[in-house]
């Protein structure tokens, strides 16, 4: 059995390094197409209501490993050559827009109905109208959830081992295999993991608490 | 009180105006016109139609038949003729509908410099200018949670006059407050009447509408019944609906 030494946690913590822009890049991502799916959501037109519905749907009711797989083959397919790593990040990114659509979808619709109807009495158009008044007040009631979803996201960014990308839990698969601990290998890799969304989850519990006061 | 019918064009005219939800028939035959200046308090019992007329007025309600012209507008679906009409009217709710995330003060400047594109020096001039009129300059800077419901419903008021609309439509602005705070925000929205401004007032305040109006509408299942000028309507009414209401109303002043 080899020893657990500095040349292995410097290769976990590359790792971690992937798993981490993986996921701010999944974030990002699904940020800005999310927020245009919550938008669309939330539009007066029926049609762009029913394609973000079904967008949603898709997303939400197939296994992330699975969307990984089709982006990741489907790529190939339409005879793209890409990186892994390019195919991984676009999967991330279409499956966070559309669970944070939806989390934001809720928050512009838990705002007020006044606060649009005031926002138009006084003339505001629909840019000012959402930018101004109604995403300022919608982000705040959702952030609770979005930090929720950034947690599962950073652990879902594990799946994309499959496909041969090597963030942190491949990596933790390839210490083990080469020292045979697997037990220290990947406590050490749950430590890191942990180390990332706890705080988080803290973070996200006391902005709970801080919109529930503010509720009362 | 100032001479209200001279001028000849009404600011604000509906024309056969017709209003269905589903297959509720919530407008009826809306025939109203309001003059320059002229101040005019709907009443009638709840779910009678007058805060759907007053939505009407400036498309937050849309309507399935007649006309509504105002300052020489006439309110289509299209986006053109929406904004005009909104930029010469200005809404105050029952539920005040502040911006919570904003100061009083960013209340007041956010549709000036959007909508008008003024500054925003010039947009906090003005708005320092109507908050002093309503009297909370002095809470300028903070947010409408930490304001009493009467100071949030007169920062509601002013922020709407920060757009310099040539009439105001008031959606029963007193209902949502404590017993004393409605005199606050009587006062101010008699004090705007005293400076000449076109009102239309959705409230049940009879006591206001003596004071100020110079037409009471009364409306009953969508449609007006009866108009008159407030010693008429309050003395003489003519519709035995119309009497049954003041009986109704008045036993509770």
């Amino acid at each position: 059995m080899a020893s657990i030494g500095f040349n292995e946690l410097y290769f976990l913590l590359q790792g971690l390094k992937w798993t981490v822009a993986l996921t701010i890049i999944g974030f990002i991502g699904g940020g800005i197409f999310g927020l245009l799916v919550a938008l669309a959501r939330t539009a007066e037109s029926k049609a762009l209501q029913r394609v973000t519905t079904g967008y949603i749907a898709i997303f939400q009711g197939t296994p992330l490993l699975m969307q990984l797989f089709v982006v990741y083959y489907g790529v190939a397919l339409v005879g793209l050559n890409v990186d892994a790593w390019i195919a991984v990040a676009i999967a991330f990114t279409l499956h966070a827009s559309a669970y944070l659509g939806e989390i934001w979808r809720g928050g512009i619709q838990a705002v007020p109905k006044g606060q649009t109807e005031a926002a138009k009495a006084l003339g505001l158009h629909y840019t000012s109208r959402i930018k101004d008044v109604i995403l300022p007040q919608a982000l705040k009631i959702s952030l609770p959830a979005t930090i929720g979803f950034l947690v599962q996201l950073i652990k879902g960014t594990s799946l994309a081992a499959i496909v041969g990308f090597v963030e942190l839990s491949r990596a933790g698969q390839i210490v083990s295999n080469q020292t045979f601990r697997p037990l220290t290998v990947f406590a050490i890799v749950g430590v890191m993991y942990f180390l990332i969304c706890w705080p988080l989850s803290l973070w996200g519990a006391r902005a709970e608490r801080r919109l529930q006061t503010a509720a009362r | 009180m100032p001479q209200t019918n001279a001028s000849q064009t009404p600011l604000i005219a509906m024309e056969g105006v017709g209003k269905w939800y589903g297959a509720y028939h919530a407008l009826k035959n809306v025939n109203i016109q309001v003059a320059k200046g002229e101040k005019i308090v709907l009443c009638g019992p709840s779910g009678s139609g007058k805060s759907t007329l007053i939505r009407c007025i400036n498309h937050l309600e849309e309507i399935q038949e007649g006309k509504i012209t105002v300052e020489g507008t006439v309110l289509t679906d299209s986006t053109g003729a929406v904004d005009a009409v909104r930029r010469e009217v200005g809404m105050v709710f029952q539920s005040f509908n502040l911006f919570p995330h904003m100061t009083i003060l960013e209340n007041c400047t956010l549709a000036p410099m959007r909508v008008k594109k003024v500054s925003k020096a010039e947009a906090e001039a003005t708005a320092r200018k109507y908050l002093e009129r309503v009297r909370i300059v002095d809470q300028a800077d903070k947010y409408p949670a930490q304001l009493s419901g009467g100071q949030q419903q007169r920062a509601a008021i002013a922020r709407a006059l920060c757009m310099e609309p040539k009439a105001m439509l008031f959606d029963e602005p007193t209902s949502a407050l404590d017993p004393e705070m409605v005199k606050e925000v009587l006062d101010t929205m008699i004090g705007l009447a005293r400076d000449g401004m076109t009102m239309i007032c959705v409230t049940h305040e009879m006591g206001f509408a003596r004071q100020v109006a110079d037409r009471v509408v009364f409306m009953a299942a969508g449609e007006i019944i009866e108009e008159a000028p407030p010693e008429e309507f309050f003395s003489n009414p003519k519709h035995q609906r119309t009497r049954a209401f003041l009986g109704e109303i008045l036993a509770h002043h």
